[in-house]
């Protein structure tokens, strides 16, 4: 009964809630909103943040974070453009990206854990590294023509139906992190890092290991969206994805997992990605400008850290209450 | 410890077969690829009326930008003369990806004419395509997307039709004799370059024999910089009868010198400006010509053609022709380029029309 309770009142729970409340105002209200394009459009716009998110949701898990992951993104896509022009074929191109991804990652990886940086510094300093390194390997130039076989496959869909080819990508990797993730000791390590890394150290985790291969795991995730990035667009550029990782943590955040770490789970992560890709959807189709859909995002996701917080404060309070009434009652 | 190590591995691999499910064979770069936009099978009839209640919607690079804005308040006009709906949207950033969500947004409404400045000409492309399977007809202005992607592109002006402009007002600023010099912006600016190649050819012609160009100099396009440029200029070559500066921030530098000092009346300042900010030394008799597009045109233009193409008078091949309204007739060029015209000259006679 009480794991119930506190399953109803958690915040993951109410975010897949206002999802699908969400989903169907807006599949009900608003025009053009709920067809087979519109769902393929708004797969393809949420593919590259959801991929990020699930990295990311375990590394906010143990209590660190990674905001290089957007300019992993913009360096690989600028590798995959420059590889593309040296003529290797794309077969090859491919999977480099995303092992240079994973190398980046690393590098990340390396420097939390070996020298024992904060992941914010760390990671802030990267995010700036990272695309600079972009701009000096492909300066301002785009790099366009990559094989239709790809890039058509990336906006294509199943049976030019409105599922698009790569969301078997994202179910994929998602069914996978969520299986690691909650049904792993792996994924128990995780949790009980975040809550507090001493005790998990003690208890027999390698955290500085564990945490290492989150970065390298979150750098070939960013590697790989920005393959996907590059073939969707056909367009392989240094600032593809500039300020992407502010959208992922934002996700992340909505839903539910906490930023001191220790809590969260993966399907709240996604809804919150859904949530806030309907959201700009459905809002862009009803004609509100850029700066609204800004001020939506940011209110989202003040909210998503003041509520939670103002949920267990009255709990809390209501708690204390009852156990100031019990010795009252009894005198 | 081993097994947690083991398990991170499996991700990472994971997502690596993911990807080699699609890796078979090889392909690189120069191979055929069978990528082929829709051919357009349409024929235009020259005589069709043009449509009311056409959607037509501007997608300009970036919003709250104020060369955007003059360019879409342009297409505001002559969507409303048009009796269309008009419609503003665009990204508050210019990168290059951007515009595509605005673009599937734009389909979604089933609008019937998209005007887009393309951030990128190639990261639209895929969407565009789509617009147009969704029989939206598309109209690029003032930066083009791919050419298979759109079918007309508003050019503001050629770089032929730019330089011949610029030696015109030289040669008539100069009275047909007399040394001339040309205030520029970087060396290497590609725009300016290519203008000031056709101004060199143009000096070869009979009727320009007698103008000398003396110098080129660069104000690497910052006032001050300029401002001593043309000081210099004026110091070198006491004879100079005209200067001829091919940018904004140059040519205002120099009226700026001119006008306080007592070259005044005895040098020309020409070339490309705005008028709000060469007005002041219009008025005080500084400046009596120079040039440049006029940007609400592009917008206006491209609605006009945008409206044409939706209503079948013309399908974006060349030499078709159609009416923009207040600015006549135009004709397509090759690859579907239709050209605004030679820069608009401005003079204390109409500058007071402009505003931008």
């Amino acid at each position: 009964m009480s794991e119930l309770r506190g399953r109803l009142a958690s915040w993951d729970t109410v975010i897949i809630g206002v999802t699908v409340a969400v989903l169907i105002a807006a599949t009900a209200g608003v025009e053009n909103f709920g067809n087979g394009t519109n769902f393929t459009f708004l797969i393809l716009d949420l593919l590259p943040i959801a991929l990020i998110a699930l990295p990311m949701t375990m590394i906010v898990i143990t209590g660190e974070i990674d905001l290089s992951v957007a300019s992993t993104l913009g360096l690989t896509s600028a590798i995959m453009g420059d590889l593309w022009n040296r003529g290797l074929t794309i077969e090859m191109i491919i999977p480099l990206c995303v092992l240079i991804g994973a190398l980046l990652g690393a590098v990340n990886g390396v420097l939390i854990n070996r020298l024992g940086l904060p992941s914010l510094a760390v990671t802030i300093g990267t995010l700036a590294l990272y695309r600079g390194l972009a701009l000096v390997v492909l300066g301002d130039a785009a790099v366009a023509d990559f094989p239709w076989a790809f890039t058509g496959w990336v906006t294509g869909t199943i049976g030019g139906g409105p599922i698009p080819n790569v969301l078997i990508v994202l179910v994929v990797l998602a069914v996978i992190f969520g299986v690691v993730l909650h049904a792993t000791p792996f994924g128990r390590s995780l949790f009980a890092i975040g809550a507090n890394d001493q005790a998990a150290r003690f208890s027999g985790v390698d955290v500085a290991r564990t945490k290492f291969w989150l970065y390298v795991v979150s750098g070939a995730i960013a590697g790989l969206a920005g393959v996907l990035w590059t073939l969707r667009y056909s367009s392989a550029r240094a600032d593809n994805g500039a300020g992407l990782e502010l959208a992922v943590v934002a996700a992340v955040l909505l839903g539910g997992v906490s930023i001191f770490g220790g809590r969260g789970s993966l399907w709240g992560v996604l809804s919150g990605v859904l949530l806030l890709a309907v959201l700009q959807n459905a809002l862009r189709l009803q004609d509100v400008s850029g700066q609204a859909l800004n001020i939506v995002t940011g209110v989202l996701l003040i909210a998503s850290v003041l509520l939670p917080n103002i949920i267990t404060g009255v709990r809390d309070s209501l708690h204390r209450r009852r156990l100031r009434a019990v010795p009252v009652k009894s005198s | 410890m081993r097994i947690h190590t083991t398990r991170a591995l499996a991700v990472a691999t994971a997502s690596l077969l993911t990807l080699g499910i699609a890796a078979c064979g090889g392909t690189s770069k120069g191979d055929d690829d069978g990528a082929a936009g829709p051919a357009s099978t349409a024929s235009a009839d020259p005589n069709a009326a043009i449509k009311e209640g056409l959607k037509i919607a501007f997608l300009p690079k970036q919003l709250n930008n104020p060369y955007s804005d003059v360019l879409a308040g342009g297409g505001e006009v002559a969507v409303g003369e048009l009796k269309g709906e008009y419609k503003l949207v665009g990204p508050n950033d210019a990168a290059a990806s951007s515009q595509v969500s605005y673009i599937n947004t734009l389909i979604q409404q089933q609008q019937d004419v998209i005007g887009i400045a393309a951030n990128d000409p190639n990261a639209v492309c895929p969407s565009l395509q789509q617009a147009r399977q969704a029989g939206i007809k598309i109209v690029s202005f003032d930066s083009d997307a791919s050419k298979d992607c759109r079918d007309v592109f508003i050019n503001q002006a050629t770089t032929q039709g730019i330089g011949e402009s610029l030696a015109k007002m030289a040669n008539e600023l100069a009275g047909g004799e007399g040394e001339i010099a040309i205030l520029s912006a970087t060396p290497n600016a590609t725009n300016q370059n290519a203008w000031i190649k056709v101004v060199e050819e143009e000096l070869k012609k009979p009727e320009n024999s007698k103008l000398k160009l003396v110098k080129t100099v660069y104000g690497n396009d910052e006032d001050q910089k300029s401002f001593q440029e043309a000081q210099g200029l004026l110091q070198s070559y006491p004879n100079l009868k005209v200067i001829v500066s091919p940018t904004t921030v140059g040519i205002a530098a120099a009226a700026r010198y001119v006008s306080s000092s007592n070259y005044k009346g005895k040098v020309a300042i020409t070339g490309l400006g705005l008028p709000n900010q060469m007005r002041e030394y219009v008025k005080d008799g500084t400046v009596s010509k120079f040039a440049l597009w006029v940007p609400s045109d592009i917008g206006y233009l491209a609605a006009y053609a945008g409206a044409a193409l939706a209503s079948g008078q013309i399908t974006g091949a060349q030499g078709e022709k159609f009416t923009a309204g207040k600015l006549g007739e135009y004709t397509i060029a090759a690859d579907g380029e239709i050209v605004l015209g030679p820069p608009t000259e401005f003079t204390a006679q109409n500058i007071d029309q402009f505003d931008f």
